[in-house]
């Protein structure tokens, strides 16, 4: 039943919110600063009759997540930035073959080893893919522990409906601090011989389902360029119907404003504080907090009060990357800046104000 | 004296001739004819010597090989 | 007419695309036969790997899903955890299993999983176009060792049978060879023992196959037979490297 409040850590949470979601399997490697996930799961999954293994590296867990997916099972794993790339072999295959999987990065600065701070420069990872081909994957990005553990627990029933991996992108930050948050209610799950039943494409043995008539393979090589081209269209179907469907944002104070920050995260927060300093200046300035990065929440930005807004700052943690998609989203409307730290260091939000008054003072 | 029944799958061949390299009893030819593969595939030319060991089917990586024993009765 | 030899069901009715003469042929029916015989073709779930054997799954009459190169022991593993009570297996040549997939295979049989590996040692790679593996032999030609395989630049070739049987969780480990009908027999044996073990939970199961790569051997099929007697099995010889204690079989 769903708790009252408690006091949790975020990493901790998201693990409690996958498990309450409905994941059973985990496979995971150590890495800052994501590490109390593999943790809690280790102790915490067993008790559900869940699986927990500490693979032997990144591509072993996208892997072994691969596998378990395939199968039927519901599957959650988390990594960092560095760990992220190395999965994303696993990402793209995972995608072509259409196998359900619930990820987590907690992510960090980079690039290379980078640091182990919050970043915010696995924007182009997440939302570009850093696999091969033609693939995409929701990514949802909250602002809280609360808006993560919702997230998270809604991710397993959204990864098997779209038979799709769907990630969280929860900067350090996120990971790191504590707020409280209410825990929703444990979901069913099934039984290893009731999956065939329930997962129509899922391996699991033809006696489970009654003979070899529809042998189940599970698959992305396609050696004819017209069965992978059909292949192919039929995922971007499923793509453009998610860029109808997963779209999530919140704005903010929108109406009159002189300023518009766009932010995501951790960032999102501190823009929001920025936003009542400039109030207190004088200046209007609104919010759009994109939560789902793909889809990008374009609508969100025919919202923004053409009459009075000079200009739009993406404020990231990172050298920009997610402005890219800003533009892309106001196609000429209003001029775009930059707000951002990178290499783990976060702004203050008098520092993101500051920086909207000299590009409102440069628009001059 | 039991006597046996090759049955060739020709349009499985690919006239690798492992069978035939491995027949005791040099019961295993190649066929003049060519397949829709384009191999010549292997064929019994003697198999009135055969024996039934099954080394030819046991080394065909293709599944072109039936074994049958005769019964009483039986062609 | 009493069948004595029939094609076993537990094989597709594809063609398969393997070059006249190739082993995977062999090596697939004889587990697909073992299966067969055991009832288990509709309890099990193989992993097929990149290589030749990339499409298996059109051949192999059971469930499938198919894994990034090398990577096929961490999708096993995934799949044996989500259904205890199926065969699962893989099955994964030299340059999969040997080369870029050496972490997956060495920590699924530290995991002590349970599920059992069909390692296809030709010492090549076939479907790239006959590059140097790490199992290729000392002197062996191959398109990227043009005058035969170095040990000064390349090392020695790997005897990863060997060296899995060292690992506590690997409890049988056994290499076959696929040059003539006797050793067909000993490999159907070895194979059905693997199963039986991994049915039995006890731990992660190896068989090793020795098999041919006419084409980029640069030999004909029967010479290939002949090249894996005289020069391979010298350096692989046959025979099991691990077995469970007859205690722990029973």
């Amino acid at each position: 039943m769903t708790t009252d409040k408690v006091l949790m850590k975020g990493n901790e949470a998201f693990a409690e919110a996958a498990i309450r979601g409905g994941a059973r399997l985990y496979f995971g490697y150590p890495i800052t600063p994501q590490s109390e996930v593999p943790e809690y799961m280790s102790r915490e999954l067993p008790k559900h009759g869940g699986t927990f293994i500490q693979a032997e590296s990144e591509l072993g867990a996208i892997n072994m997540a691969y596998g378990a997916g395939a199968a039927g099972g519901s599957v959650f794993i988390s990594s960092s930035s560095p760990g992220i790339a190395l999965m994303q072999e696993g990402m793209s295959f995972l995608c072509s073959a259409e196998v359900p999987l619930l990820a987590l990065n907690v992510s960090r600065g980079g690039p290379g080893i980078g640091g182990i701070q919050p970043g915010q420069a696995d924007y182009y990872q997440v939302t570009r893919g850093g696999g091969n081909g033609d693939y995409r994957i929701p990514v949802f990005a909250p602002s809280s522990i609360q808006e993560a553990v919702d997230l998270l627990y809604e991710g397993t029933e959204l990864a098997q409906t779209w038979r799709n991996p769907i990630m969280v992108l929860a900067d350090g930050m996120i990971g790191q601090m504590m707020e409280p948050v209410r825990l929703p209610d444990f979901k069913p799950v099934y039984a290893p011989h009731e999956i065939a039943a329930h997962r129509d494409w899922a391996c699991t043995g033809f006696n489970d389902r009654g003979g070899d008539e529809n042998r189940r393979v599970v698959k992305s090589l396609r050696m004819q360029p017209e069965k992978l081209e059909e292949h192919v269209e039929k995922l971007f179907v499923k793509y453009a119907r998610a860029e109808k469907e997963l779209v999530r944002y919140e704005s903010e104070n929108l109406k009159g404003a002189e300023v518009v920050f766009v932010a995501f995260g951790t960032t999102a927060r501190i823009c929001r504080e920025a936003c009542e300093i400039l109030a207190a200046d004088g200046i209007k300035a609104g919010l759009i907090r994109p939560i789902s990065l793909w889809p990008f929440p374009n609508k969100a930005f025919d919202e923004i009060d053409y009459g009075t807004t000079k200009a739009v700052i993406s404020a990231e943690l990172s050298m920009g990357q997610m402005i890219t998609d800003v533009q892309l989203a106001l196609n000429g409307r209003l001029p775009v800046a930059l707000a951002h730290r990178t290499g783990g260091m976060v702004p203050t939000s008098p520092e993101v104000a500051a920086r909207a008054k000299a590009v409102l003072e440069g628009l001059k | 004296m039991r006597a046996f029944k090759l049955v060739f799958h020709p349009e499985k061949c690919k006239g690798c001739e492992l069978c035939r390299s491995v027949c005791p009893k040099q019961v295993i030819g190649m066929s003049k004819q060519v397949n829709a593969k384009g191999y010549h595939p292997a064929c019994a030319e003697k198999e009135e010597a055969c024996i039934g060991c099954q080394s030819c089917a046991l080394m065909c990586p293709d599944g072109a090989i039936e074994i049958y024993q005769k019964e009483e009765g039986d062609q | 007419m009493k069948p004595i030899f029939e094609y076993t069901k537990g094989m597709t009715d594809m063609p398969t695309h393997y070059c006249p003469g190739c082993t995977h042929g062999i090596a697939h029916r004889v587990i697909m036969e073992v299966l067969d015989e055991m009832g288990q073709l509709g309890n099990t779930i193989g992993v097929a790997p990149i290589g030749c054997s990339v499409m298996a799954h059109q051949y192999m009459n059971v469930d499938m899903c198919e894994a990034a190169h090398g990577r096929a022991p961490a999708v096993a593993s995934g799949i044996r955890r989500v259904h205890p009570d199926k065969i699962v297996f893989t099955y994964q040549g030299d340059g999969d299993l040997a080369s870029i997939g050496t972490a997956e295979i060495v920590h699924a049989a530290v995991r002590g999983e349970k599920f059992t590996t069909f390692f296809i040692n030709n010492g090549i790679y076939g479907m790239t176009g006959g590059q140097m593996a790490p199992t290729t032999l000392i002197g062996q030609k191959s398109t990227t060792c043009q005058d035969g395989r170095s040990k000064e630049l390349n090392g020695m070739p790997v005897k990863m049978s060997e060296m899995l049987a060292t690992i506590d969780g690997a409890v049988y480990v056994e290499r076959v060879a696929l040059d003539s009908p006797a050793h067909i027999r000993q490999a159907k044996k070895a194979v059905r023992r693997a199963f039986e073990i991994q049915q039995k939970g006890l731990g992660f199961t190896l068989i090793e196959f020795l098999s041919t790569c006419p084409t980029n051997w640069g030999l004909t099929p029967v010479k290939a037979l002949d090249w894996v007697r005289d020069q391979v099995m010298p350096y692989y010889p046959l025979g099991v490297m691990k077995e469970p204690k007859e205690a722990e079989q029973a």
